[in-house]
């Protein structure tokens, strides 16, 4: 989206990289794309090259390299990442949070943009270490409703993917919901 | 040494590079690779050099490598210089999928394999590749099986079936007699491993076979499988040994009858002696 006019609707900016991590990307858009693409490009590469598929940490410390590096060049990419993978080895799920200049940070539920002012404290106050799928996606309902409320924009609802050890899939997500007055 | 092959491109006075040459030669040295193809379906074959006692086996690298999803190589000849060239391939089959956002074709990475070979064949302070490639796999949304080769000098060519390193000419001409159109899996896995047994003599332990088929990903043989394989053959094989000899034996007694004749008697005998 670009001033009052809207683009595109549906857009998918999301990116898998390997079996089981998925990469979330916003920023300018040109970059998004291409530093997306340039990422899941060398992460396969690298799975071809070893015979292996890269954990989430090394995808993670990876790209956060690439953005160091291009950030201290001379058209350095403005994008913002969130990037969830569960570990092939240790069956474990990850979330790291990423943005332009480069930093990195291991986290619980993170979001980016101007919904963080209104998911964050949401998230905050529900999330708890032990939150099934079900839960989760029941916080990701109160999000998307409290955006619907107090954003000024309409934000044409969300696309949700979940990323388990076998993969990544699409979830239905019922963006059609009345939103009732607080 | 005639001085016509230290420096690569120079050619000698009757037009050969010798280099290159020498490159084949060294192909000609490496071990056995098949390659054949079926009706929706494409197998390689390798003849695995015998491991020393106390070599791991299982981490050991193989001669069939994966350039992408969807494509599969094989090589023969030199190992070092084939890990440097399947590692550009790799990269060229990213690239493309990076720049075109479509996997390479069968045929497009042969080429690129093929001009990376070439470009070593006419470029100073480099030597040639010293080895020869059979690619294989399918294109995307297309059901044909693609088989190519590779060589030293750069050329590429496309076949139905063919091997490429140590007596080759024998797998070749093995193929050439048994090859089918239209084959079915177990055939086309069969025939590969039939022909690798007239070279191989260790049988299955020193054999390894990757399998593709329409998008699936590579499936490696398991070794008991292809143990399978070589027993049914070798059956296959004594059984018809023994309908010969009766034929013969049935021969020699009607040529015992009129022994005074001589000539023939000798000649068949010598044969079922070898």
């Amino acid at each position: 989206m670009r001033g009052p006019t809207i683009l595109k609707a549906e857009d998918d900016k999301t990116k898998q990289l390997n079996k089981s991590t998925l990469m979330a990307f916003s920023g300018e858009a040109g970059d998004t794309v291409q530093f997306a693409e340039f990422i899941q490009a060398n992460i396969q590469l690298y799975s071809m090259r070893n015979d292996t598929e890269l954990s989430p940490a090394a995808v993670a410390n990876f790209v956060r390299g690439e953005l160091a590096r291009s950030l201290r060049s001379r058209s350095p990419y403005t994008v913002n990442l969130l990037l969830g993978g569960v570990d092939p080895i240790s069956e474990k799920p990850h979330l790291y949070w990423l943005d332009y200049l480069a930093s990195l940070a291991e986290v619980p539920y993170a979001a980016h943009g101007y919904a963080q002012y209104y998911c964050l404290s949401l998230l905050d106050k529900h999330h708890h270490p032990e939150i099934s799928l079900d839960e989760g996606l029941k916080l990701l309902d109160m999000c998307t409703d409290e955006l619907k409320r107090r954003l000024p924009i309409d934000f044409k609802g969300v696309l949700v993917k979940v990323v388990t050890k076998d993969g990544v899939q699409v979830v239905d997500f019922d963006n059609d919901k009345i939103v009732r007055p607080a | 040494m005639s001085g016509y092959d230290r420096a690569l491109s120079v050619f000698s006075p009757d037009g050969h590079v010798f280099q290159v040459e020498y490159a084949m030669e060294a192909v000609k040295r490496g071990t056995c690779a098949v390659g054949v193809k079926g009706k929706d379906i494409v197998v390689l074959g390798c003849e695995k050099r015998s491991a020393l006692k106390l070599q791991d086996t299982r981490i050991t690298p193989s001669k069939i490598a994966m350039v992408d999803d969807h494509v599969c190589l094989a090589f023969a000849g030199l190992n070092a210089d084939a890990r440097i060239l399947i590692d550009k391939a790799r990269l060229e089959a990213q690239s493309h999928r990076l720049t075109v956002e479509d996997p390479v074709s069968i045929e497009y990475i042969t080429k690129y394999v093929a001009s990376v070979q070439q470009r070593y064949t006419q470029s100073g302070g480099v030597r040639p590749f010293g080895i020869s490639t059979l690619m294989i796999g399918f294109d995307k949304n297309d059901e044909t099986p693609r088989l190519y080769q590779t060589e030293p000098s750069g050329i590429y060519s496309a076949w139905k079936a063919n091997a490429i390193g140590r007596s080759s000419k024998t797998v070749r001409e093995f193929l050439e007699r048994n090859h089918q159109e239209d084959m079915d899996r177990e055939q086309t896995i069969a025939l590969t491993i039939k022909s690798l047994l007239e070279v191989v003599q260790t049988g299955a332990k020193n054999i390894e076979v990757a399998i593709m088929s329409p998008g699936k990903r590579i499936e490696m043989l398991p070794d008991e499988q292809i143990e399978s394989y070589v027993k049914n053959i070798e059956t296959e094989k004594q059984e018809e040994a023994a309908k010969k000899k009766t034929g013969r034996t049935g021969t020699t007694s009607a040529a015992i009858l009129t022994r005074p004749g001589g000539g023939e008697t000798a000649e068949s005998t010598r044969e079922s002696a070898d």
